[in-house]
């Protein structure tokens, strides 16, 4: 058969050592979209949306382990978004509600497109991939997975089995900008984290550059201004934040958005996400 | 070409795919192998959600599932929205409200606003927006169709729609 | 809107009632048959080559690869085209398929016809074509001045308006350049159909369209053959919009299918249907107002640059428009208005929803905010004072002998007062689910625009539609070939019907060419009027047959007949009559139905050019988040002059639909042009607002002052949503802004400015 519907993460390991070229299928959304174009050739198909292993997320202690075939929708769940709300936040970006009922996490990543909405709060959260094939299973963190636009470090004969990110303590921002309020692709987004805990913002730039951004020399910065006893910055703390991680864009001109306006909207997303999280300071 | 065949179980029956194309969409066998024309193709790339069909528990965009991967599941069609002969709330009330104009766009809202009001029977006109938001309809403007979304929701309350 | 409710009457509602589609219940269940649901034994489909560049010679065209590939049935070219290898709406000047010279990016080149849609896209692969680029003309300015990229010259049509006294100067003047993107219609059903070949050695085509007949003479030129041998029959029409007027793969199924001798279907995906139909012409406008100091305006200075594209398609007429309606419906007693479209090797532009008026609302509607501003006077008043009545005449010399209650449509829409609240949700803010906004980064605009155009066809071009009624046994069948494209003519033709014979059942006979003349085009807000007065006509010819006939047979007089409920009573001799029993013996009439005469414009632009005109005005209250340049219109208000409603819910239909595609307009819809290569040939890329853009429209007023001539009183309703709906959300933005604002649609960079980098 030139589909296999597996049923177990077994038998699509075993399809997919068979053959190692397979297209894999997990929600559809993107890779139906070349297949419709007739970009994608189609010669042997394993769909993996339905393995229960990959369905299924856990969380366990400070650790949340999301199975590649996780969706958009579950992602948007009342427990998920309580365990990571940028990440849910993120997903309610993602298309139309049928598109999110459809595509998965381990889809966004396997695109690896710049413009994958899910991929900077994954980035942010310095998140680690299980990859399998039928004989080996490795970990390989997020930032060695992707490795340009639209390309990953994935071989043939290997699937992402699940995504494992940190449950931290402290408020999280996604925002995107479209040009429409639904159903758009990304011009810009911006994710922000706080870890309460180990006393850090972690941000991640999307769609700015070929691959996420983290904007480090801003997350350096911010995190040692935060009182974080008050939950406090000084405004021109907010400001510099912004200017940082504005000049950590990479962004370019295309028929969506020009670089400078990218650039110009990381720096207010930037800005606006940490004043959500932080009270400005009256000085 | 191939010439396995595989089994879709299309609104409560099960129909058999001969000869087809590995590539084939849902919505393309659905439409051009199974005689089920009532989703519909304007864009082939989840953008309008005319071709939304319902399989198990979720709506989906039929033009991004690859037919013979949807084996083994329960597919729903407008066609199989009510009874033969009959018309479910919705149905009626996109009738009454005014909201079909061209209808290109009617059977995809109609299976995504039949599964909304199964999960909530009193959903406000935000949630409504946002359920149907990957629908696109470019006739109406879509207040006929908010309209019917309410009165059908009414309905289902067992209220009458003022 | 719960007065709105449909309302079913004993015997079927007729005039001014909210009747349901008869096509309603095969819409909602999913069987009723569009043009892309057609289906036939043994079937092929069909594909077509399309040009990669915009400006182009072709240098080699091989098709034997092609035709090896196994379930190849059909590969063909321009050399295959059995009569003339062009067409077109108003000049034949589009090949059918491109001979040497490329003209625009996705004109066709070859077409295919193959067992499975799969196989076609590799014969599409195998068709070997090789071309020499050539630098396209793209910028409609040059066209002029750039050597000829077609036969016909780059010029489509000029046209000089020069109204009252060239001298005036006002004490104030305004100036300003405008500029309008270009749109697409998006209707959703791509393009689509199905031909079938007749044994005749003709042709039956089933297909989507907005004018059977127009269609049916361009396509038999195009396959040589007499227009008898070519039967158009309408399949279900998934929206229109303009976009359906001109031919697209009309000519290229009947090839396919009369090579073959089998029934083929061809479904253009998305992004070929950007490529395969016109678009709204992109603009660019100079104009400079003058009004004295009490704001009274004196006369109107404009210049309005369309860019048709390669191909005539309609623009000689959009042209028109824009050039008459350029100064929006304001009393001007002085005008010189030069309209001009060209050719060049950017995408065929044509008709679309408010053709022409649309793009010169933005221009006036900018241009009065200018004066009112200028004069310190509120913009409300100085529309009023200036608005247009009967009896006042147009730029171009017409008289207004109909109504035209442009101050009412202005006046209701400004009193009527926003309900909206102040957005909280930030689903509801601009930005939407992105979460972009909080409340204090968010700006609000509130801003009114009016606009106009005429109805139905202009400058002197014979405007008929074309009727058939039949009753028999108290049914009556009418049979037209007005295209159903959504708009709901079927539904205003049973209301007729019922009106005028009194009957229940009434049944309409498909649309096509083999039963009935010409119903014109379903464009131009025409069909109520001219359909709409074919068919008024042939019900009252049957009706005064039928009491003609009861006369004679009952030896009464005529006039004590009365027509009531399915029933005809002798006033006075008491008898009565089912229409059943009547009309056991059918009775019939064809009919053709005509309005008023209309003339050329003269050199000067001058002349009765028009019948009648429909005026419309918006109010858009805007949401804008100024930082980040994006916009979220939060309501919309609307008046509009409808001469008298004829089906209340489906007029309601008519004014969101049209006011949602302004919007679109206005904030995120265009077609994005380089180089003569259009980078957002889809969905994903292409936006039309979706249910979270588009606000609720509440209905200021709808003004109903019967329109002298009309049938019923009845002006058509469908265009003047989408024209100053656009106008009104721009104007908002820069309320909110405080910005310019001559381009829509308005983008991110035009309200942030950013440094380049």
């Amino acid at each position: 058969m030139p589909v296999t519907v597996a049923r177990s993460l077994d038998d699509a390991l075993s399809a997919l050592e068979e053959h190692p070229n397979a297209l894999i299928l997990a929600g559809g959304t993107d890779v139906m979209v070349e297949v419709n174009k007739g970009t994608r050739p189609v010669e042997q198909v394993i769909s993996i949306g339905r393995v229960p292993e990959l369905q299924d997320w856990e969380h366990e202690g400070d650790w949340l382990h999301l199975g590649a075939a996780v969706t958009y929708t579950e992602l948007m769940g009342e427990e998920l978004s309580s365990l990571v709300p940028a990440l849910a936040q993120a997903a309610r970006t993602v298309g139309s509600p049928q598109i999110r009922n459809a595509g998965t996490i381990g889809g966004n990543l396997g695109t690896s497109s710049p413009a994958g909405d899910t991929l900077p709060a994954l980035f942010a959260l310095n998140a680690i991939l299980t990859i399998r094939s039928k004989t080996t299973v490795k970990e390989v963190p997020i930032d060695e997975f992707i490795t340009g636009v639209k390309s990953n470090s994935l071989n043939p004969g290997e699937l992402i089995e699940k995504i494992r990110v940190p449950v931290l303590e402290g408020p999280q921002e996604f925002c995107k900008i479209g040009p429409r309020n639904a159903m758009v692709i990304s011009v810009a987004s911006f994710t922000l984290l706080t870890d309460h805990q180990e006393k850090q913002v972690k941000s991640c730039l999307g769609t700015v550059g070929p691959v996420p951004i983290r904007p480090t020399e801003a997350e350096d910065f911010i995190s040692g201004e935060v009182n974080w006893e008050q939950n406090t910055v000084r405004p021109e703390v907010l400001d510099n934040f912004a200017a940082l991680c504005s000049s950590a864009a990479r962004p370019i001109d295309d028929h969506r958005g020009s670089a400078a306006y990218r650039r110009h909207a990381i720096r207010v997303l930037s800005r606006r996400a940490a004043s959500r999280v932080f009270s400005e300071e009256i000085s | 070409m191939s010439n396995d065949f595989y089994t879709l179980k299309v609104n409560g029956e099960n129909h058999q795919v001969l000869d087809a194309w590995t590539g084939e969409s849902l919505l393309w066998v659905l439409r051009e192998r199974l005689g089920f024309p009532g989703a519909k193709n304007a864009c082939e790339e989840g953008e309008c959600g005319s071709c939304s069909v319902r399989i198990d528990e979720e709506i989906v965009c039929s033009c991004l599932v690859l037919a013979g991967s949807a084996i083994d599941q329960e597919i729903t069609t407008i066609e199989g929205l009510a009874p033969e002969g009959e018309l479910g709330d919705v149905q009626q009330a996109f009738i009454e409200a005014g909201a079909v104009q061209c209808g290109f766009c009617t059977p995809g809202l109609l299976v995504t606003i039949d599964h909304l009001l199964e999960e909530n029977q009193n959903p406000d006109d935000l949630t409504v927006r946002e359920a149907i938001s990957g629908n696109l309809c470019r006739c109406t403007g879509y207040g006929r169709i908010l309209e019917a979304v309410q009165i059908a929701a009414a309905s289902r309350r067992g209220e009458n729609h003022e | 809107m719960s007065d709105l409710k449909t309302e079913t009457p004993v015997s079927g509602p007729r005039i001014g009632e909210s009747a349901p589609r008869p096509d309603g219940v095969p819409k909602v269940n999913g069987s009723f048959a569009f043009s892309s649901d057609l289906w036939h034994k043994n079937m092929l489909w069909g594909g077509t080559l399309r040009s990669p560049f915009p400006s182009a010679r072709i240098t080699r065209l091989d098709i034997t690869e092609a035709l090896l590939i196994d379930g190849v049935q059909a590969v063909l070219t321009h050399e295959d085209v059995p009569g003339q290898n062009l067409y077109g709406l108003e000049h034949a000047d589009q090949p059918v398929m491109a001979e040497e010279i490329i003209r625009y990016e996705g004109e066709p080149v070859a077409i295919v016809a193959a067992d499975h849609p799969e196989i076609v896209r590799r014969a599409l692969n195998a068709i070997q074509v090789e071309y020499e680029e050539m630098a396209p003309l793209t910028d409609p300015e040059l066209a002029e001045e750039t050597d000829f990229i077609h036969p016909d010259g780059n010029l489509i049509r000029r046209i000089n308006l020069r109204h009252g006294d060239q001298e005036v100067q006002g004490e104030i003047q305004v100036e300003g350049i405008y500029e309008v993107g270009m749109q697409d219609q998006a209707f959703l059903g791509p393009e689509s159909g199905l031909a079938v070949p007749g044994e005749d050695g003709g042709v039956d085509l089933y297909i989507s369209t907005q004018w059977l007949h127009a269609d049916r003479s361009q396509v038999a030129s195009c396959l040589g053959l007499e227009e008898e041998r070519v039967r158009i029959t309408l399949a279900g029409v998934g929206g229109a919009f303009g976009a359906r007027e001109d031919l697209s793969l009309h000519v290229h199924l009947c090839m396919l299918a009369m090579r073959t001798n089998r029934a083929v279907k061809m479904i253009y995906s998305r992004e070929e249907s950007f490529h395969g139909h016109v678009h709204r012409h992109p603009a660019k406008m100079w104009y400079r107002h003058h009004a004295d100091s009490k704001g009274n305006l004196l006369r109107v200075e404009a210049k309005v640059l369309l860019d048709g594209g390669a191909y005539a398609s309609s623009s000689g007429a959009v042209i028109a428009n824009a050039t008459c309606f350029a100064a929006g419906p304001y009393r001007i007693p002085s005008a010189d208005i030069e309209g001009v479209v060209v050719r060049t090797n950017n995408p065929p532009c044509g008709a679309m929803r408010g053709f022409g008026a649309v793009q010169t609302c933005v221009g006036h509607e900018a241009q009065m905010d200018k004066l009112a501003r200028a004069l310190n006077m509120d913009p409300v008043e100085i529309r009023i004072k200036n608005a247009l009545k009967p009896g006042d005449k147009l730029l171009t010399g017409q008289t207004i002998t109909g109504t035209a209650p442009v101050a009412e449509v202005i006046q209701t829409c400004a009193e009527h007062t926003s309900t909206c609240q102040e957005s909280t949700d930030p689903m509801s803010l601009p930005g939407g689910a992105g979460r972009t906004a909080d409340p204090e980064h968010i700006s609000r605009g509130e801003a009114i625009a009016v606009g106009f155009k005429n109805l139905m066809f202009s400058e002197g071009f014979d405007d008929f539609s074309s009727a058939l009624c039949q009753l028999e046994n108290g049914v009556a069948t009418i049979t037209c070939a007005c295209a159903e494209v959504g708009q709901g003519f079927v539904t205003l033709a049973q209301q007729i019907t019922r009106e005028i014979l009194g009957v229940e059942e009434v049944i309409l006979a498909p649309a096509a060419t083999q039963t009935v003349g010409s119903a014109g085009s379903t464009s131009a807000s025409r069909q109520t009027w001219m359909s709409g007065g074919a068919v008024q006509k042939a019900c009252e010819e049957v009706r005064v047959k039928l009491l003609e006939k009861l006369a004679v047979e009952h030896q009464v007089d005529i006039d004590n007949l009365v027509l009531v409920d399915g029933q005809v009573t002798s006033l006075n001799e008491d008898f009565t009559i089912s229409l059943e029993e009547a009309t056991s013996e059918p009775l019939e009439a064809r009919v053709e139905y005509r309005h008023a005469p209309t003339f050329p414009l003269d050199e000067n632009g001058q002349g009765d050019a028009h019948v009648s005109f429909a005026f419309s005005a918006h109010k858009a209250v805007v949401d804008v988040d100024p930082e980040l340049g994006l916009v979220k219109v939060v309501e919309l208000i609307t008046s509009q002059d409808v001469g008298r409603l004829l089906n209340p819910l489906q007029a309601v239909g008519q004014l969101e639909g049209g006011a949602a595609q302004g919007l679109g307009l206005a904030v995120m819809e265009e077609v994005l042009v380089t180089e003569g290569n259009i980078r957002n040939a889809s969905f994903t890329d292409y936006l039309i607002p979706t249910a979270l853009d588009m606000p609720p429209v509440e209905i200021a007023a709808i003004i109903e002052q019967p329109e002298p001539g009309a049938p019923f009183g009845a002006k058509g309703i469908g265009e003047p949503p989408s024209i100053s709906s656009t106008a009104a959300v721009v104007a908002a933005i820069r309320e909110a802004t405080n910005l310019e604002l001559p381009r829509v649609p308005v983008r991110f960079t035009d309200i942030v400015s950013v440094e380049e980098d």
